[in-house]
């Protein structure tokens, strides 16, 4: 399957119909949009391309600090009036980052703002003829396995929704992309699956490195790794250059026991027995004490990493923070 | 909010005394490694610097080999491999370079035909070599098993890992009996169980010579009666090995003298897609091998545990 997603399609003949102007080598006409633009990933992308491209952005939250020259649409993915910014503005590239994953929120919420928002989304970039689109996946869709190999390719099944339903949306966006890139050739789809991002974003796996004394399972110690968010919005830029499609792993600067995180980190961590972690932390849960679902804590018993290969030689892809550094993203200040 | 002055003083107290407990241990550690080495007479730690890993700038490898830990085990290891099971091995120069399969048979319900074999590996081999054992997918499940295979370079055994291993040179420890090898009860002793072919569709794909590798002396370490397969079942164990020495309380394994045999190498041509028929030939030819050599080295052999 992973080998037909490699550039197999025709490149589409440089949109005849809007690039008129297209004497210039990369023609940069049409603007970028940007959803969850508002989240520290989104605002970073958005400070990254603003100065090169026009960047457009939907979010509901509001956009502190927002450079002048990106419009930014305070609404709803589902609104109608996203159909709208598609009607009114030529776009060249869709960047979806609006991705929630929030363990707390209904599966509801999940499902009609993960699958029905992304599905619209979907309609109008087919609509629309949008050449590009990338989508933001991550590399918990494969789901950490006591039997995974030790780096997983692209064509690895996704089973992270086997053990932890918390994130069977997240698997089900995944494949919608997936099917999207099959079903329209004409767009570019690119969908990146980096590995825990870190830096002063809120996701998981940067929370936990944050906690003071952080709870590991006794007699665990699984390999893992971390990219640097900067490191990520680069990957984005690569991936919208045109001629890139298919299925990219992101590996950051290296791999290491969680123990050395720690101790790069200089916390202290607290090894509990895994019944006595399964069980303190669903408690905690419960009590809303502790924002991590007891399932995740696989991701700290099983190795879940993937290989880059494909990042590297096709996207041209190289991490440029080193290991230490991307590690001590999680301390930068706020 | 912001945390009391005694509080700080409780962390950061807390901390040292953990830092002096963690270069405790490390110091009991060199001393122990300082002790093996001064005892066999032999240099364990240039051997694991002269493996030449592949580390990253925190000093693991990719797979999860840290040599700094390792160094303990290695010395654990040797002492085993020299002084309590006092292993004989035997053809080891003849190993070739670059990438290899060793194939091997499995026995004695706990994997120390393994641990002897990557011993022999790094303390014997020139230049020494970091044995790379497929290891059972269970084993990821346990606690501390998982971290110790993982830190001495063991590699869970699935089909990528191992073809990453051997595009990337390495050794790569097979025991094509699995589970079943090492759990055979002591009346089935030194017969081997039938052979995957996953190997040897590998060794195919990827070019790899195969030496066949014969242990003996695994069989008598941990005499087992029986094997109970409902029970291993119910507890989600590959095996449920009945040893009466552990009713007594003799705990460690009887101190059996190993005999490790290494083979010449075998290079197959051949289609790795083939049918299992035609791989099975080749896997025949390595399995009669072994076979050979552990009757002979039987045969050799005047004691089990001289």
């Amino acid at each position: 399957m992973n080998d037909a997603f490699d550039s197999s399609f025709p490149s589409r003949p440089a949109r005849a119909r809007r690039t008129s102007l297209s004497a210039r080598p990369q023609p940069r006409e049409g603007a970028i949009l940007v959803t969850g633009i508002c989240g520290r990933l989104g605002q970073l992308l958005a400070r990254s391309l603003h100065r090169d491209d026009q960047v457009v952005g939907i979010d509901r939250r509001d956009f502190w600090s927002k450079p002048k020259d990106v419009v930014h649409h305070r609404i709803d993915l589902r609104r109608k009036k996203t159909q709208d910014i598609f009607r009114s503005t030529p776009l060249r590239a869709v960047v979806h980052l609006g991705v929630l994953h929030d363990p707390r929120a209904s599966d509801r919420e999940h499902h009609s703002w993960n699958i029905v928002a992304f599905q619209k989304l979907l309609d109008f970039v087919a609509q629309y003829e949008i050449p590009k689109l990338i989508v933001l996946s991550s590399a918990n869709v494969y789901g950490p396995q006591p039997d995974n190999p030790q780096f997983l390719s692209e064509d690895a099944p996704l089973l992270g929704a086997q053990s932890f339903r918390g994130i069977r949306d997240l698997v089900e966006l995944d494949m919608l992309a997936q099917s999207f890139f099959w079903r329209h050739p004409h767009t570019e789809t690119v969908i990146l699956r980096p590995c825990h991002i870190l830096g002063r974003v809120r996701n998981a796996a940067s929370n936990y490195l944050r906690l003071e004394r952080p709870i590991t399972l006794l007699g665990f110690d699984p390999m893992v790794q971390f990219i640097h968010e900067r490191d990520v919005i680069a990957a984005i830029r690569l991936a919208l250059e045109p001629g890139h499609r298919g299925i990219f792993n992101l590996r950051g600067p290296g791999e290491l026991p969680l123990s050395k995180v720690f101790r790069v980190l200089g916390r202290r961590q607290l090894p509990l027995p895994r019944w006595m972690a399964g069980v303190a932390l669903e408690r905690l849960w419960r009590y809303h004490l502790m924002s991590f679902p007891a399932p995740e804590l696989d991701h700290i018993r099983y190795v879940c990493m993937v290989d880059d290969r494909r990042a590297r030689e096709v996207l041209g892809f190289k991490p440029s923070y080193g290991l230490e550094a991307t590690l001590r993203a999680v301390d930068s200040d706020l | 909010m912001p945390r009391g002055f005694e509080a700080d003083i409780n962390e950061a107290d807390a901390a040292q005394r953990w830092r002096d407990f963690s270069t405790y241990m490390s110091r009991w550690g060199d001393r122990f490694i300082q002790h093996v080495e001064s005892l066999l007479g032999e240099e364990l730690q240039s051997k694991i610097v002269r493996l030449g890993r592949q580390v990253n700038e925190i000093g693991i490898d990719p797979f999860g080999f840290d040599p700094q830990s390792a160094r303990y085990l290695l010395a654990l290891a040797a002492l085993m491999h020299r002084r309590y099971f006092r292993t004989e091995v035997q053809g080891i120069s003849g190993l070739p370079q670059g990438r290899v399969m060793l194939v091997a048979n499995h026995s004695g319900q706990v994997p120390i035909d393994g641990m002897l074999l990557g011993a022999s590996l790094i303390l014997d081999a020139e230049p020494p070599r970091l044995p790379r054992s497929m290891v059972e997918k269970w084993s990821a499940q346990l606690p501390f098993v998982s971290m110790l295979f993982a830190r001495s370079g063991q590699v869970v055994g699935s089909p990528e890992n191992a073809r990453r291993l051997l595009e990337n040179d390495e050794t790569l420890l097979v025991f094509p009996e699995g589970a079943r090898g090492i759990a055979k009860p002591f009346e089935r002793r030194y017969q081997l169980e039938p052979f995957g072919n996953g190997f040897m569709r590998l060794a195919l794909a990827t070019h790899t010579p195969i030496v066949p590798v014969a242990i003996i002396g695994g069989e008598e370490q941990y005499p087992s009666i029986a094997n109970l397969g409902g029970l291993a079942k119910l507890l989600r164990m590959p095996s449920f090995p009945i040893i009466p020495q552990l009713f007594f309380g003799m705990w460690m394994p009887l101190p059996t003298r190993y005999r490790i045999h290494f083979g010449e190498a075998i290079t197959f041509q051949g289609d790795p897609d083939d049918e299992d028929a035609v791989i099975e030939e080749k896997v025949w030819v390595v399995r009669s091998t072994i076979q050979g050599m552990l009757h002979r080295g039987l045969q050799e052999r005047r004691s089990i545990f001289f």
